[in-house]
């Protein structure tokens, strides 16, 4: 059994706040430049430099990458034999992201009441956080703020078996058609098959964070995975939505087994700036 | 594709000259407002009263920035997505709204009512907001200061790089683009 104090989870999750809207990763940089480097469109490639100067004006000027910096969604995975002390877990998470907005001069973009009221909460918490308690000693923290735009352009949808995988491609496809210039494309698509209604939607979002250019380790869902993101890009949408040859940067599929009645879908849609840190404590 | 210099209020008369592609370098005064102060706005003019600044040739940009830091003007800003305020722009349109400025197509509604009324949609880049905060000389809030990041600012820009995604003739930009670029049938 480890003691672990929760104010070190608050000061990660301060630091990591503003990292993560500040400095995207190599992965998401690698795969836009790759994507300038091809795109057939004038207009698109002209978007996809005005993007990538972004990165260093973001960098330089220590400025957020886009100032909708999200709803801070954290995800914990936390060792079974750690004792958490020091207070409790969740106003731990939320003082951390308090601390990492209002320090790091990030944007407040939650309302306390999501119909009636809509109050700016003023410091953007609550976060939403998900817990997995996993073997071990460590805890480790996962930060993904998401961005309202391209969170809208998602959907969750209760398949059938009769749909089959062929229904699931072009639900995503269309799905990703219908989004067309909103979510600002190129975007990252993360998709869950199976589980229950909430299952699927957890999978797409953790689908997102996979790290670009790696696949699902089912050689069949590695092939849905680049024909997924071949259809996509055949749409022509293009950088901004403007026409061309990059509308997606990747596409990342997550499973789980399902009941014998149902095969729930979720789509993730996931703007060009794919913003996510994770520290091991 | 052509590129041209514009400085606001703007006029119909010069939006005309405007293409779908074109490049358009602005300069003046931007007001912003996103959702809920579109709502505060339509309901005054709705029950007549003024709006916090004017609407003749007024540009609205669709953006809730970040918090500046001391010292800084205006921290970053791009783009909102445009089609939640399609329910609001018709009515600004009818009384005086020029152009718009935001990121995603706009209803069949809105378009008819730029051509009616000889107004135009610029796209900025959505998530290029670091770079765009970069042409913003002067921020101040003038409005609605409790919205936090939605209250209504009075922005001065100087050669803000936008696109013409609507122009007067009823053309998009996202139509003819995806058009060209399509493989899918």
């Amino acid at each position: 059994m480890r003691d672990l104090d929760v104010s070190e989870i608050t000061d990660v999750l301060r630091e990591i706040c503003i990292s993560a809207n500040v400095f995207l990763g190599e992965d998401v940089k690698t795969a836009i430049k790759k994507a300038r480097d091809a795109e057939e469109s004038p207009l698109g490639k002209e978007i996809l430099d005005v993007i990538l100067d972004n990165h260093s004006i973001s960098e330089e000027s220590d400025m957020p990458l886009c100032q909708d910096t999200g709803f801070a969604v954290v995800f914990l995975e936390i060792g079974q034999d750690v004792h958490l002390t020091g207070g409790y877990l969740e106003d731990a998470v939320n003082e951390g992201v308090r601390r990492g907005y209002k320090d790091g001069y990030l944007r407040k973009s939650i309302v306390d009441d999501p119909s009636i009221s809509r109050k700016n909460t003023g410091d953007n918490t609550p976060a939403v956080i998900h817990t997995r308690i996993v073997p071990g000693e460590k805890v480790r923290i996962v930060f993904a703020p998401k961005g309202g735009g391209s969170e809208n352009m998602s959907e969750v949808r209760m398949m059938t078996a009769a749909d089959g995988i062929e229904g699931i491609k072009d639900f995503v496809v269309e799905r990703v058609r219908k989004s067309g210039g909103n979510p600002c494309p190129p975007i990252v698509v993360g998709v869950g098959i199976g589980g229950t209604f909430e299952k699927c939607a957890y999978l797409a979002k953790k689908a997102v964070l996979r790290p670009l250019g790696e696949h699902n380790p089912d050689p069949r869902y590695a092939e849905v995975e680049k024909e997924l993101l071949q259809r996509i890009n055949d749409l022509g949408i293009g950088p901004a939505g403007f026409g061309g040859r990059t509308t997606a940067l990747g596409v990342n599929v997550e499973t789980f087994p399902c009941h014998i009645a149902s095969m729930p879908v979720a789509v993730n849609i996931q703007c060009h700036a794919s913003r996510h840190k994770e520290r091991t404590l | 594709m052509k590129t041209l210099e514009l400085s606001t209020p703007l006029e119909s008369r010069e939006l005309q000259e405007l293409d779908v592609g074109d490049k358009v370098l602005l300069s003046g005064e931007v007001y912003t407002a996103r959702d809920a102060a579109h709502k505060r706005l339509v309901a005054l003019i709705e029950e007549g009263k003024d709006l916090p600044f004017e609407l003749k040739g007024a540009v609205i940009y669709y953006v809730g920035p970040a918090p500046s830091r001391p010292g800084q003007v205006l921290n970053s800003a791009g783009p909102t997505t445009s089609y939640r305020m399609d329910p609001f722009a018709p009515l600004l349109l009818e009384h005086g709204m020029k152009a718009s400025i935001g990121k995603g197509p706009r209803s069949r509604e809105v378009r008819d009512a730029m051509v009616k009324y000889k107004a135009v949609y610029l796209g900025a880049v959505g998530g290029a907001a670091a770079g765009i905060a970069s042409s913003v000389e002067e921020m101040s809030v003038i409005a609605y200061e409790d919205l936090g990041p939605e209250a209504v600012r009075r922005l001065v820009v100087k050669d803000m790089p936008l696109f013409v995604v609507n122009d007067t003739k009823g053309k998009d930009l996202f139509e003819i683009g995806v058009a060209e670029y399509s493989r899918s049938g």
